[in-house]
């Protein structure tokens, strides 16, 4: 049961993530990202990576809110006649995907990959704090800094110009 | 110490964005100049170890576990001198201050990418630092937000994003097998763990990925865009280091501290050198657009670079680091020149410029011509020192075939650049480009600096190896 759920929550990120790029309208592909990403936070949080899960959920709401604000800024409304149009000539290049999807599933559930793996074991440090600001600090600061460049970037690309 | 590379490129970044808007509009430009000028200085005194100093004052909080050695002294004094050039060429192309205020901030997130990139010890710091360089140049290449610069943002993000993914799942695939992400760790790994098959398809996966951040053929498609489509800066900065540190770089690195030199792995840098020499030059002899052919010539060159590093020697690295030096310098002198091309003709189609810009434009010739020649491996440049060690490394391990390919490959780097030399500066100028001038002194300087480093690298680089007693 506990692995059927499992699935159930992967196909759920997995659609979102199709939807998210497939989708023509911006704010809903800004909603599609904010549900695989909870689906994947949700992942995490079952396969016991909780601070990993807290840390999905934690950036991506903080993206997602910056992709709210940069689509509504760059929507415009289309006319009825250039949805339909669009809609007919988009959806034409999809329409075997949902039938390659199922036949990879298939095939791949055939395969029964036992890796046999004897591995080191890690040291983890179970104290957060350590973790984060003693063994990765480094990486902390990089982090911050591709924020700002996001700012940056939100900033140039999507200011309208004078 | 070696944390101020990051750190003081940061405060600088901050103290930018402070909001004292005008004054700090007014001095960004003298503010990366001075860092990069600075850089520059502190990594030669350091490699003379005149600079040996532990900077106690920094909080506990502050010192990162950083390396630097020979190859990274390298590739920081690379870095310094691409972001100069930058931001001078930036400084003299981009009249907005308000543009030329974010470019700025975008050339300081990149310069700190570009030095993590160069100093860490760890291979998902290093992975981190690639992404902040690869991110700041997504928006510096669609800067100007027009459509072609868009498109080949938009190509380079996807394939760079790929690239991205296949490094993940190597560090994660690699951290499964180790323990830990550290270099030392993984590479003692690599040599007692029993699962061989694991460890190579991790290796390859991430070789694959920095094949694609360096641009090497068969996963070259987004750099013939990028570097032509890119503002003149930026491009300077790409086509000099970006790719070079991202891609190169972090081969060099991977494989002299973590995966070693095995034969397999050779074989495989070999080829794609090989490939990458020979398909980037044919692709260059026929352009005609003159930033499309140095960015089909950089891939040629990069492709040396790879076939240093594949002979597996101390003597193909050295060349191989020493080429990426070279290639830093000379590439981004011919990036100025084309940008004093556009700027001054309006136009980098070679064919509709017709030759004879030389007598209008001398300076810009003449650096041209230098930089070309030590493109070529035309002694006594610098190019010629690299290419020389490159092969005599493929020689001496036996790849007599590469370094034939090596060679005869330099002819046809000959022959492209003097084409295009034929095409825009040699003989009589055409009706329609007989007023132009040279192109201004914030153009012409950096151009003059990079072709005196050509030139005084090749000509001291003799008595450096007696020095060395090579």
């Amino acid at each position: 049961m506990a692995i059927n759920l499992d699935i159930i929550i992967l196909l759920f990120m997995i659609s979102g993530a199709l939807w998210t790029v497939m989708t023509r309208s911006l704010l809903r592909s800004a909603i599609a990202l904010a549900l695989t990403s909870a689906m994947l936070s949700v992942l995490m949080f079952r396969l016991d990576a909780r601070l990993a899960a807290v840390f999905e959920l934690s950036v991506c709401t903080g993206l997602i809110s910056v992709l709210f604000i940069s689509t509504i800024s760059l929507t415009q409304p289309l006319t009825n006649e250039e949805i339909l149009q669009r809609r007919k000539a988009r959806l034409k290049r999809f329409k075997y995907l949902p039938i390659i999807i199922v036949v990879i599933g298939v095939v791949l559930s055939l395969f029964s990959v036992r890796l046999n793996l004897i591995l080191p074991s890690p040291e983890l440090e179970s104290n957060v704090r350590i973790a984060l600001w003693d063994l990765r600090r480094l990486d902390i600061i990089g982090q911050v800094i591709i924020l700002l460049c996001g700012v940056f970037g939100v900033v140039i690309l999507f200011k309208e110009q004078d | 110490m070696y944390s101020l590379f990051i750190l003081i490129p940061l405060l600088a970044l901050i103290i930018l964005n402070l909001p004292l808007r005008d004054l700090m509009k007014k001095s960004c430009s003298w503010c990366v100049l001075a860092l990069s000028i600075i850089q520059v200085w502190a990594v030669v005194l350091i490699a003379f170890k005149y600079l040996n100093y532990d900077a106690t004052f920094l909080s506990p909080f502050f010192k990162f576990n950083l390396h630097i050695d020979g190859i990274s002294i390298i590739v920081l004094i690379c870095v310094g001198i691409a972001v100069f050039t930058a931001s001078i060429i930036g400084k003299h192309l981009i009249a907005s201050s308000e543009k030329l205020f974010n470019f700025t901030n975008l050339l300081i997130i990149a310069l700190i990418g570009m030095n993590g990139t160069a100093l860490v010890t760890d291979i998902f710091s290093l992975y981190v630092f690639i992404e902040i360089t690869s991110v700041a140049t997504y928006i510096l290449i669609s800067f100007h937000k027009q459509r072609y610069a868009l498109e080949a943002a938009f190509k380079y993000i996807i394939l760079s994003a790929v690239a991205s993914v296949m490094m993940l799942s190597a560090i994660a695939l690699l951290l499964l097998v180790s323990g830990g992400t550290d270099f030392y760790s993984i590479s003692v790994a690599l040599k007692i763990s029993p699962h061989s098959y694991l460890i190579m398809f991790a290796v390859c996966l991430f070789v694959c990925a920095l094949f694609i951040k360096g641009g090497l053929v068969p996963f070259h498609g987004w750099l013939p865009d990028v570097y032509t489509e890119a503002p003149a800066a930026v491009s300077v900065l790409l086509a000099g280091v970006v790719s070079k540190v991202i891609g190169v770089y972090a081969l060099i690195r991977i494989m002299v501290s973590v995966i070693g030199f095995q034969n397999q792995v050779n074989l495989v840098l070999l080829f794609v050198g090989a490939v990458s020499i020979v398909l980037g030059a044919l692709a260059a002899l026929g352009q005609s657009d003159f930033k499309r052919m140095l960015a089909y010539s950089s891939i040629s060159q990069v492709g040396y670079i790879v076939l240093g590093l594949g002979s597996g020697t101390p003597l193909g690295i050295f060349g191989a680091v020493f080429h990426l030096f070279n290639h830093s310098i000379f590439k981004s002198t011919l990036f100025v020149n084309s940008a004093a091309l556009e700027k001054q003709a309006g136009t980098r189609d070679m064919d509709r410029i017709g030759g004879g810009l030389a007598s209008r434009m001398p300076v810009t010739g003449a650096t041209s011509v230098i930089s070309f020649l030590s493109a070529a491996g035309i002694p006594p440049l610098a190019g010629f020192w690299s290419k020389l060690i490159i092969i005599l490394a493929l020689w001496g391990s036996g790849y007599y075939s590469y370094a034939i390919i090596a060679i005869i490959a330099s002819i046809i780097t000959l022959a492209y650049f003097l084409s295009m030399q034929r095409r825009v500066f040699f003989g009589n100028i055409k009706e329609e480009f007989a007023n132009i001038k040279e192109a201004g002194f914030g153009i012409i300087l950096p151009a003059l600096i990079l072709a005196s480093i050509t030139i005084g690298v090749g000509l001291i680089f003799p008595f450096f190896l007696k020095l060395l007693k090579i």
